[in-house]
């Protein structure tokens, strides 16, 4: 009895020791982003009882891939109310899992976007069109949140750029968002020079979208695209460059 | 010759034999199960992007380590102390001069030995399939490039590879094993005062379940006033008889492609090997007071 209560005081003080050792690696895995936010009690509706047990037990990455095979079953069969349910967890159990806030994003805006733009059972247009803006919002909102979570990554701010130029037709947010991307680690050699272009369709920018666009130009032959030459040209002529500044009219 | 308090040669003589007496068992056969599991989830992921597919097959490889290591963990270590009663060779053991700290090191080395064995089949596996993923993968990249420029082909071929391998999975491997020794350990610790080996294996899952939420207790205990006397007295029970298994759980970061600071790796592996000791000091008390 005298044995087995020293035993437990034993374990108790050990257990006083093992806190600060735990305190401090926790404190840096935080400072690190390494660990994943801790799982909320509204994931247990949106996962499912097994899946959030299946969470809590450190298979988080586990039930995000069923529930995003799940996401991609629902949008093979254009369920686009089921494919949203799904992504919301999946992002919630892998928030630094760019590929998720991507894939959701794009199902949001893209897929169930023009689904809803030409959908056969509304016959009213300006009810499609509020619709597909539902879906653009809800692919904004998922980027966004993908950015928060993953700062220091390209590839989200690269999507939302992509989301304003193609859907929304604002240059000005696009190239904000191409420029943000280039400025990240890993950004691809293309991202700076679509800001430069977006910018160069924004009204009343155009002196700043030159500048851009001349310096990608002077900085080697491997800028020189054939679209990069054409907005250059289309300044020159918007900006009344004189003759002698502007660039070599392309060989044919 | 006179006897030595420790002798690293009746350690390793007890770790052989351990490995040898799990290896019979047929253990292995959870290799086999792990393979299927790869085989069968890549079926579904041939419609997938190779981005997609990739992140899919590291989740679900490296998960499936993870749950078939825990088990191979739990449930191999659970039954050596009870099976050594039944056999009575614990007692042919001890009555020969061997310590009985040695009989307990020795016995957990064995199965932290055999963890690592399987682990690094396990790892072979699971590269090599990533690696035939990876260069059919490629060989598609270079069909739809075909006619573009070489710089274009070399981009879309490098972001295959880069999707595909990176030095951090290496580091999630050894952190899933160090997670499984963890369990070894505490297993044998709990086998030490149990019964029977199911009790041992119940109560080693139930520990493995709240260990993961452990964290959480401990800084409400720590940080939150709020709260009566009853909760704080259980947050603090939990805080101090469970370990942090939430800690080890690395992989998904590496599996999202960021990388693991080699401070956070170091001091993730430093509390690893201080539960495993402070379970096995505990688990060699327990046992020197039990009437044999």
């Amino acid at each position: 009895m005298k044995r087995t209560a020293l035993i437990a005081l034993a374990v108790l003080a050990c257990g006083a020791a093992k806190l600060p050792i735990e305190q401090a690696v926790a404190a840096t895995q935080a400072e690190s982003r390494v660990t994943a936010p801790r799982v909320g009690i509204d994931l247990r509706e949106q996962a499912g009882q097994l899946g959030f047990v299946a969470a809590l037990s450190g298979f988080r990455s586990l039930v995000a891939d069923v529930l995003f095979i799940q996401a991609y079953v629902a949008w093979e069969r254009t369920e686009w109310s089921r494919v949203l349910m799904l992504f919301r967890p999946v992002t919630t159990l892998q928030p630094r899992s760019v590929l998720f806030w991507d894939m959701a994003a794009w199902h949001m805006a893209w897929n169930a976007g023009n689904a809803a733009l030409n959908n056969p059972a509304q016959p009213r247009l300006a009810l499609r069109i509020k619709e597909q803006r539902e879906y653009l919002e809800l692919g904004k909102d998922f980027l966004e949140r993908g950015i928060k979570n993953n700062p220091e990554r390209p590839q989200l701010y690269e999507a939302l750029a992509r989301l304003y130029r193609d859907k929304y037709k604002d240059h000005a947010r696009a190239a904000e968002y191409f420029a943000l991307a280039a400025t990240k680690p890993g950004a691809p050699s293309y991202a700076k020079r679509f800001a430069a272009y977006e910018l160069s369709y924004v009204e009343g920018r155009e002196q700043e979208a030159y500048d851009r666009l001349l310096r990608l130009y002077s900085s080697g032959e491997q800028e020189r695209l054939p679209t990069l030459i054409s907005r250059l040209k289309f300044l020159e002529d918007k900006l009344n460059i004189p003759v002698d500044q502007r660039i070599p009219e392309p060989a044919r | 010759m006179p006897h030595r308090v420790f002798s690293p040669s009746r350690l390793g003589a007890i770790t052989a034999n351990t490995l040898t007496e799990l290896t019979r068992q047929k253990v292995f056969y959870v290799l086999l199960v792990f393979a299927l599991v790869l085989i069968g989830s890549s079926l579904f992921m041939a419609r997938l992007t190779f981005q997609q597919e990739f992140q899919v097959l590291k989740d679900i490889s490296l998960g499936a380590m993870s749950i078939f290591l825990s088990l191979l963990a739990i449930v191999a270590t659970a039954r050596l102390l009870p099976q050594d009663v039944e056999d009575r060779t614990l007692y042919t053991i001890l009555a020969k001069p061997v310590p009985r700290f040695e009989y307990i090191a020795g016995r957990l080395l064995g199965v932290l030995l055999l963890l690592a064995i399987s682990a690094a089949l396990m790892s072979l596996l699971f590269f090599a399939v990533l690696y035939l993923r990876q260069q059919s993968a490629i060989a598609e990249t270079l069909r739809q490039f075909a006619g573009q420029p070489q710089g274009a082909v070399t981009e879309a071929v490098n972001t295959v590879r880069s999707a595909t391998f990176n030095t951090n999975l290496l580091p999630g491997i050894a952190v899933i094993y160090l997670k499984a020794c963890v369990l070894a350990s505490l297993t044998l610790f709990v086998s030490t005062f149990a019964t029977t080996n199911i009790f041992t294996v119940f109560v080693t899952v139930v520990v493995y379940f709240i260990g993961h939420l452990q964290g959480i207790a401990r800084e409400f205990w720590l940080q939150e006033s709020a709260g009566g006397w009853l909760s704080r007295t259980f947050l603090a029970l939990v805080a101090l008889l469970f370990p942090d298994l939430q800690l080890f759980n690395l992989a998904d970061e590496i599996i999202a492609g960021g990388a693991i600071p080699i401070a956070v790796f170091g001091k993730t592996l430093a509390l690893g090997g201080f539960y495993i000791v402070l379970y096995l000091l505990l688990a060699t008390a327990v046992f020197i007071g039990k009437e044999l």
